[in-house]
């Protein structure tokens, strides 16, 4: 089969099996969590607030309560007891899953733009919308902080916040800098985004006495579980997540946000089902985002190119009371050999709602910045950059000397580099043409951290061949469904097809959330130590037919439980996650070893002689991610990624009015994403890597790595075309009218 | 959305009528926020009943009169081009008339909006859609003049990198966000339209008004005046006409600038030239002065650059839009310079 979408297996790459949920979906099969039907369920609408510090004073709701079907509207002044104090997802030792510790409707305050005043609940969307939106609160408004700059923002060192967190450093760089041959020291920034999956962010939820079940998309079905039950002060055993498909998630998904248990907690109170379906202007506030970053990267190296220093330094901004940041030096340190290196991250307190995880939280904004200023200094020193990354390649990380367990990034340079004709191009800034047309190529490595978690799954074995496997993992889109079947399958010797999968609910073994690519590593892990231990039953026997196996066995199917932890990990991962925990280790958190997938992007942009405007022509992606599950969905992923990185490189942003601290483009005619139009030819070209220290099934995870360094590839192209170096995102015209 | 009524006209007649008898309800405003509205393919006005910027009481849907001559029909004949106000976008765009004889017609309606919203939407609803100011589209920020007479301008100092360099006044900078409406205002098109009183005609370049202290006042159309259709007169011009839309994405969205530019050549020289830029004025932006200076003159590099620099002479720029001026006058170069060495 011919077909760009469904590449040919090379060495250690499994089949491109067509996604087993894809005929559901394209159909409208699939019942997201918002088509579930409810016994006559009533619906609520948010109400948001318009201020971004201050309090309220009092509400008028008598033209809310007028709209024809209003049941009810939920303020602090009747919800407030609602919601029990929560702790954050991974900030902590103590067991957390919130996006944040704002917890609105829980008092008067205000501490961002868009918080939830009110929520309002009618017998249908429509009312509750109307209604919504007559909501009439008297603010006590006071001036906010916006972001970097402003007035009234503090300053604090990630290091305090986080024990997770050190800043990675070795020798001296300062001095090192100081006495350099060659180098660049330049700032930088990152903007604003935002989440606009598909599905929107929906919240369905049932009572029955105790019990609660909630229909929410969601990347982490137990921690959600967990999440509501530690905010609603209840018994974990009581709440059931179902989350069987999802349109779309890319970490806006994945912490327990505010509205899920103030949905919870209305639906109780009026013992009713409650539906709730954000609006896409409400999403931007629903959920997290992406903040905006300020950076400083100083990078010196001898005339040979061999780095010598290293300085990164990071802002971010996050909200007054959450310290949540992505700190990327701990990757950016790792990609090159230096003797001296110094880093520091640093969060900026502003009136904001907190931050939270937006596909390759850290690595995206991070490596947009060194992978920038390897082309400054590549172009500095007169040598080709992928040269310059040759030369400064490495099999052992420099900060503590740990080896990675694979690391093919040359040979990503190398094949990305060939197919894109990389050698036909003109070095000299501004000197290739295509008519009124400057023409530009530029690349940029990619690179995200392989992190593994514990897991767990249930297999059965049936005597006609077919197979049914059982976990909680969440199928985001990316491809879970198919590749777990495919596990199972190539373990047990039957067919793909013949085997059922079922995910994303609560009552299933555990397993991680889908976020940090871990997903297809973790839960493929617990799929084949399952299917080991059935094979193992079937072993002694010598009959090929599996029906007279199982005759022999005298029973009727074989059910087995595995439960997975990373090599060297602790096995008490498996306690935690049985409490909605994800313990993701991997990446530079190892103390024996280092483990990364890698990429080269290759882009070329067009950028017009008198208008400036930006397209790009061609994008070549060349990956390795050890064990590639299967070459469609893992393509798809990539390019997905990729294409997200354009969006990060020309177009998204959210702008925010400095004086209110408000958001102003809430929608996506103003919040552009790239569209077909922009996204001329892609390639992407799976390149073979066996790694077998990484985990048991020497997967990598690929959800992430496409989109990382895709910024630094244009901009470093767009530098090419025009010779002008843009060093703020996302690079709009106007940077370049000059 | 707020609750209202709806009825569909059956005629012209019957539309102008309902609308006259509707608005002279007690309560009702005759201007800016009318209790009732014409509705033709929505695609802008339940947008903002959505957004809650516009409420009217009652719609009357003007995109069910049955084909009343000329009411949704394209017809091109030797005086020129009668473009009905029903007619969708898509139908212009594509029509072969308009496509060989107004190209930059056709493309002006091509490059807007995404197909589906080409296949819904009226050329009446077209030239009356609003701006995309995101502070007159966001009921949540307060001072808006255009929404709410008299109550400030948050994008004075606010984020106003999409805002007008030409046309503004202190009270409003928004920018008039349509193409269409560029390509007619450059070909001299008039605009037919019916009220209660009988019909009238009158140039398009009169029907927009610039915001000067009254923001919220968009157009010359008396209280429940329908626009029927659109006449474009042939010129020597129109055949060496093309739309340059210049904005951040391929496809899909409002430019960031544009020009309508349409030429009358003789042996290498200019003998007219007719300019109309966008994304960069408050109202669809005629560059009078700009054609004058070309008259006579080869186009080259050094003219087009000249014509350039006065169009944008008086052009005010803000905090975020400081670029649109040497944006505006780079897109006028180009197109200038792409239309006169077209092949027709
Ligand atoms: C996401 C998006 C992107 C867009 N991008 C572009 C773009 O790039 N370029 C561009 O030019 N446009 C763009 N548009 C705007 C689109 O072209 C307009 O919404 C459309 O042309 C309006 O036509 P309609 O028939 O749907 O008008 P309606 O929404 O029905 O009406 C608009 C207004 O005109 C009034 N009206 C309608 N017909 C008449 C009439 N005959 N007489 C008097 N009053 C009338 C209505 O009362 C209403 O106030 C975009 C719109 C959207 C939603
Ligand atoms: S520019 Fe005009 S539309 Fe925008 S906020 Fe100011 S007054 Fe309102």
């Amino acid at each position: 089969m011919a077909n760009a979408a469904a590449p040919e297996p090379k060495e250690n790459m499994g089949q491109p099996m067509p996604r087993i949920d894809g005929r559901l979906k394209v159909t409208g099969g699939a019942r997201y969590p918002s088509d579930i039907r409810l016994k006559e369920p009533v619906y609520a609408a948010l109400a948001l607030s318009s201020i971004a510090l201050g309090s309220i004073s009092r509400f008028r709701l008598d033209a809310a309560r007028a709209v024809a079907g209003v049941i009810d509207i939920f303020t602090h002044e009747t919800l407030s007891d609602a919601i029990k104090e929560q702790v954050m997802m991974g900030q902590s030792e103590q067991a957390g899953y919130a996006a944040s510790t704002i917890r609105p409707l829980q008092s008067a305050s205000i501490l961002h733009d868009g918080q939830i005043i009110a929520i309002v609940v009618a017998d249908t969307f429509e009312a509750a919308t109307e209604a919504a939106r007559l909501v009439a609160p008297e603010y006590d408004a006071r001036t906010p902080s916006a972001t970097f700059g402003s007035d009234g923002v503090t300053i604090e060192e990630a290091a305090k916040i986080s024990k997770k967190h050190e800043d990675p450093k070795i020798g001296d760089a300062e001095a090192a800098l100081r006495t350099a041959e060659v180098k660049v020291d330049n700032r930088y920034s990152t903007p604003v985004q935002h989440h606009n999956p598909i599905e929107l962010f929906t919240t369905s939820c049932i009572w029955d006495g105790p019990k609660l079940t909630i229909f929410e998309p969601s990347q982490t079905a137990h921690g959600l579980r967990f999440g509501v039950a530690q905010q609603l002060g209840m018994n974990p055993d009581d709440v059931h997540v179902v989350s069987s498909f999802i349109g779309g998630a890319f970490g806006s998904k994945g912490a327990t946000t505010e509205r899920t248990a103030l949905i919870a907690a209305i639906a109780k109170k009026l013992d009713r089902p409650v539906k709730f379906v954000s609006s896409r202007a409400d999403a931007f506030f629903v959920s997290t985002y992406r903040a905006e970053t300020e950076q400083r990267v100083a990078l010196a190296a001898s005339r040979d190119g061999k780095l010598t220093a290293l300085i990164h330094e990071g802002h971010e901004v996050t909200s007054r009371p959450d310290g949540y940041f992505v700190g990327g030096t701990d990757t950016t340190t790792r990609m090159y050999a230096c003797p001296n290196i110094s880093t520091k991250v640093s969060v900026v307190h502003a009136d904001r709602k907190t931050p939270g995880f937006m596909r390759a939280p850290a690595e995206m904004p991070y490596m947009f910045v060194l992978e920038s200023a390897m082309d400054e200094l590549a172009e500095t020193l007169g040598i080709d950059p992928v040269e310059l990354r040759r030369i400064n390649d490495t099999q052992i990380e420099p900060i503590k000397g740990l080896a990675f367990t694979s690391r093919s990034l040359m040979p990503c340079f190398d094949a990305a580099a060939a197919a894109f004709r990389w050698s036909e191009r003109n070095r000299k800034p501004g000197a290739a043409r295509d008519g009124d047309w400057l023409i530009g190529q530029g690349c940029a490595t990619s690179c995200y951290p392989t992190m593994v978690a514990p897991a767990t799954a249930r297999v059965s074995l049936m005597p006609d061949g077919t197979a049914h496997v059982e976990t909680a993992a969440q199928d985001v889109g990316t491809g879970t469904y198919t590749v777990v079947a495919q596990m199972a399958a190539e373990r047990l010797g039957i067919d793909a097809r013949h085997v059922k999968v079922t995910l994303g609910d609560s009552k299933l073994p555990p397993a991680p959330v889908s976020g940090g690519s871990n997903v297809t590593a973790s839960v493929c892990s617990a799929v084949a130590k399952a299917c080991d231990a059935i094979n193992e039953k079937l072993r002694g026997s010598n009959s090929q037919n599996l029906a007279e196996q199982f005759r022999r066995l005298g029973v009727s199917e074989l059910v087995e439980y595995a439960e997975t932890v990373a090599p060297g990990a602790s096995p008490e991962g498996i306690d935690q996650l049985y409490k909605g925990i994800s313990a993701l280790g991997g990446g530079p958190k190892l103390k024996d070893r280092i483990q990364y997938a890698f990429g080269a992007q290759f882009i070329e942009v067009a950028v017009h002689s008198r208008t400036r405007e930006i397209r790009v022509r061609r994008m070549t992606g060349a990956f390795a991610a050890g064990r590639i599950m299967n070459t469609r969905t893992a393509r798809s992923q990539l390019m997905g990624g990729m294409i997200g990185g354009i969006g990060s490189a020309l177009l998204e942003a959210t702008e925010i009015d400095r004086r209110y601290a408000r958001y102003v483009n809430k929608n996506l005619a103003d919040y552009e994403v790239p569209v077909n139009a922009d996204i001329e030819a892609l390639d992407v070209i799976l390149v073979p890597e066996t790694d077998d220290k990484v985990n048991a099934v020497g997967v990598k995870g690929v959800g992430e790595l496409g989109i990382v360094g895709t910024a630094a590839a244009v901009a470093n192209a767009v530098y090419n075309a025009t010779g002008i170096r843009v060093r703020d995102l996302p690079i709009r015209l106007d940077a370049l009218l000059t | 959305m707020q609750p209202f009524a709806y009825t569909r006209a059956h005629s012209v007649k019957e539309a102008v009528e309902i609308i006259h008898a509707t608005d002279k309800a007690p309560g009702s405003k005759a201007e800016g926020d009318a209790q009732t509205q014409f509705i033709a393919g929505g695609t802008t006005l339940i947008d903002l009943m959505k957004l809650h910027v516009v409420n009217p009481a009652r719609l009357v849907d003007i995109g069910s009169i049955e084909a009343q001559r000329e009411w949704s029909s394209v017809t091109a004949d030797k005086h020129g081009l009668h473009l009905g106000a029903m007619a969708s976008m898509a139908a212009v765009a594509e029509d072969k008339d308009v496509l060989r004889d107004y190209p930059v017609i056709a493309q002006s309606l091509q490059l807007a909006a995404s197909a589906q919203l080409r296949n819904m939407a009226s050329l009446g609803g077209n030239v009356l859609q609003r701006t995309r100011c995101p502070y007159f589209r966001d009921v949540s920020f307060t001072a808006c003049n255009k929404r709410n007479p008299g109550s400030g301008c948050d994008a004075l100092h606010g984020v106003n990198r999409q805002h007008a360099v030409l046309g503004g006044s202190d009270a409003c900078i928004a920018t008039y966000p349509g193409d269409f409406a560029q390509s007619l205002i450059a070909l001299d098109a008039s605009v037919h339209v019916a009220g209660a009183k009988g019909t009238r005609t009158f140039p398009f370049a009169e029907l927009h008004r610039q915001p000067a202290e009254t923001p919220h006042v968009e157009t010359t159309l008396r209280p429940g005046e329908l626009i029927t259709g659109f006449i474009v007169p042939a010129a020597p011009w129109t055949r060496r006409s093309a739309y340059l839309k210049i904005r951040d994405r391929a496809s899909y969205a409002f430019a960031l600038a544009s020009a309508a530019v349409a030429l009358d050549m003789a042996d290498g020289r200019v003998r007219q030239a007719r300019i109309a830029l966008g994304g960069l004025a408050t109202v669809p932006w005629r560059a009078k002065d700009a054609e004058a200076s070309l008259a006579g003159k080869p186009l080259d590099e050094r003219s087009a650059a000249e014509a350039a620099e006065i169009a944008f002479s008086q052009a005010n720029p803000r905090e975020y839009n400081a670029f649109k001026v040497k944006l505006g006058k780079e897109t006028l170069t180009r197109a200038l310079l792409h239309v006169a060495t077209m092949e027709i």
